[in-house]
């Protein structure tokens, strides 16, 4: 069975989710109108830039669809895509989609001569350690009851989760190691 | 922990797909671009239709002028370095800039060499007019291409030219077998080992985005059509009548390249484009796709 497998395609990294959906044996949909999201049982939200995503979101009514969409279907959000299901209220030229209970600091990091990669550990998976590409990447800060945090990178969580949906700061689509997309979607498999 | 490694040079590109990087001159500008939704803005003193017309020798930006753009914005913020000009990259590069542009729209300070871009840990992205330019450039460390199209020109049809050559190189290439790819390295002038890869993976090893002459939505959606990545729009929104609203119509041409009957909305009521010329009015020893080697 072909599990179909959204990616809003507004604007950013979405090419590579691609490529890491396909390898795994879904089937990944661009998602750039609100009917797109019909045929999907789970959606992606990539990296790229948080500002234009949001006003491409306003701008071509998918605020309220991708809202609904999360009530009943898991979504994962990177980097960008992280800034968004937060309910961060700080977003200066930016509107979150508030859908999961943590907030953020945008670029925390420092801007793009700071970007890095590096090694660190995934709570649900020890054996080995997951290789994370930061690139002007968003820092957590306040975390809600209902979240778990799965990894952490110098004492700073990195990547979070509550019953349905995950977060990542950093780029799990940029590499060859496909465990966090994996995880994320170990839930379709009814 | 790795900083400035070329791989996470080429991953701020890839978070740029998809979108439009707008050269904007003041706070203001970067500010308008940022609201229409531009993924990055390119900062610089005169945009390439005031160069062009100016003359004279055009040269790196006034940092003070770079910094009030940073300020401004939470978006990348990228600058223009003279071609072959370390020194110049070297200054953007302690003002923190995220992507330096080493451009043919400013005049080349060294008419041999281009900068060897890997001693950096800011990424660099060239123009390049076929492949084995491309390659090239990207041999010295470049993590991004965008075509050059005729910068300033408002005229598309350079940037056609140059995304239909380099994708038409790289089909060729991959119609070929390996014993037949180091004579292609030789034809293209460009770095063996690049070749190899562009002829297994069909597309260049770094994001591919498009430049030099997009001035309408319509525009943008044929060199995505063509096989561009993103888009860069330098003199096209700011030498318009109403540079917001075309600012926004060409961010939405851009995710929405497929889709004629969204073009068409976007497309609606935006006031003139810049005027443009048509190349046979441009003297041959001042088309800037000529600089760079």
């Amino acid at each position: 069975m072909v599990r179909p497998v959204g990616i809003l395609a507004l604007q950013g990294n979405f090419s590579q989710h691609a490529a890491m959906l396909l390898h795994l044996g879904y089937a990944p949909i661009m998602v750039r109108y609100p009917k797109d999201l019909e045929a999907c049982r789970a959606l992606i939200i990539p990296g790229g830039e948080s500002t234009t995503m949001s006003k491409q979101i306003d701008r071509n009514g998918l605020r309220a669809p991708i809202k609904d969409f999360g009530k009943k279907n898991p979504i994962m959000g990177t980097c960008a895509g992280m800034i968004l299901l937060s309910n961060s209220k700080n977003g200066k030229n930016m509107d979150p989609l508030n859908i999961m209970d943590f907030t953020v600091d945008r670029n925390a990091w420092g801007r793009q001569v700071y970007s890095f990669t590096d090694t660190l550990k995934l709570h649900f998976d020890k054996r080995k350690q997951f290789k994370g590409t930061f690139i002007r990447a968003p820092k957590i800060n306040q975390i809600g009851k209902q979240i778990k945090v799965l990894a952490e990178y110098n004492g700073e969580p990195v990547m979070l989760k509550n019953s349905k949906h995950l977060v990542c700061s950093f780029h799990p689509e940029i590499g060859k190691d496909t465990r966090i997309h994996q995880f994320f979607l170990k839930n379709l498999h009814d | 922990m790795a900083k400035g490694t070329f791989e996470v040079k080429v991953g701020l590109a890839e978070m740029l797909k998809g979108g439009v990087i707008m050269d904007v001159t003041t706070p203001e500008q970067a500010k308008i671009a940022e609201d229409a939704g531009a993924a990055a803005v390119m900062a610089l003193e005169r945009i390439p239709a005031d160069i062009r017309k100016d003359g004279g020798i055009s040269r790196m930006s006034d940092p003070i002028m770079i910094k009030g753009i940073q300020q401004s914005v939470t978006i990348p913020v990228m600058a223009k370095c003279r071609i072959g000009h370390f020194a110049e990259a070297q200054i953007l590069e302690s003002l923190e800039v995220d992507f330096i542009d080493e451009s043919e729209v400013l005049t080349p300070a060294d008419d041999n060499n281009h900068i060897y871009k890997n001693d950096f840990k800011v990424p660099f992205v060239c123009g390049a007019r076929n492949l084995g330019e491309a390659l090239r450039r990207i041999g010295e460390g470049a993590a991004m291409i965008r075509t050059k199209g005729e910068a300033g020109s408002g005229n598309i049809v350079e940037a056609v030219r140059h995304m239909r050559t380099i994708m038409n190189d790289i089909q060729w290439l991959t119609t070929l077998n390996h014993d037949q790819l180091m004579s292609a390295a030789r034809d293209l002038q460009a770095p063996f080992a690049l070749v190899e890869q562009v002829a297994k993976i069909k597309k260049l090893p770094v994001p591919n985005f498009s430049a030099g002459g997009i001035a309408t939505p319509a525009d943008a959606s044929l060199v995505m059509q063509l096989g561009a990545e993103a888009v860069f729009v330098g003199s096209g929104i700011f030498k318009s009548e109403d540079p917001a609203s075309r600012a926004t119509a060409i961010v939405e041409a851009v995710t929405y390249y497929k889709d004629p009957a969204k073009l068409a909305k976007v497309s609606e009521g935006l006031k003139s484009a810049m005027k443009g010329i048509d190349m046979s009015e441009i003297p041959e020893n001042q088309l800037m796709q000529e600089r760079g080697w």
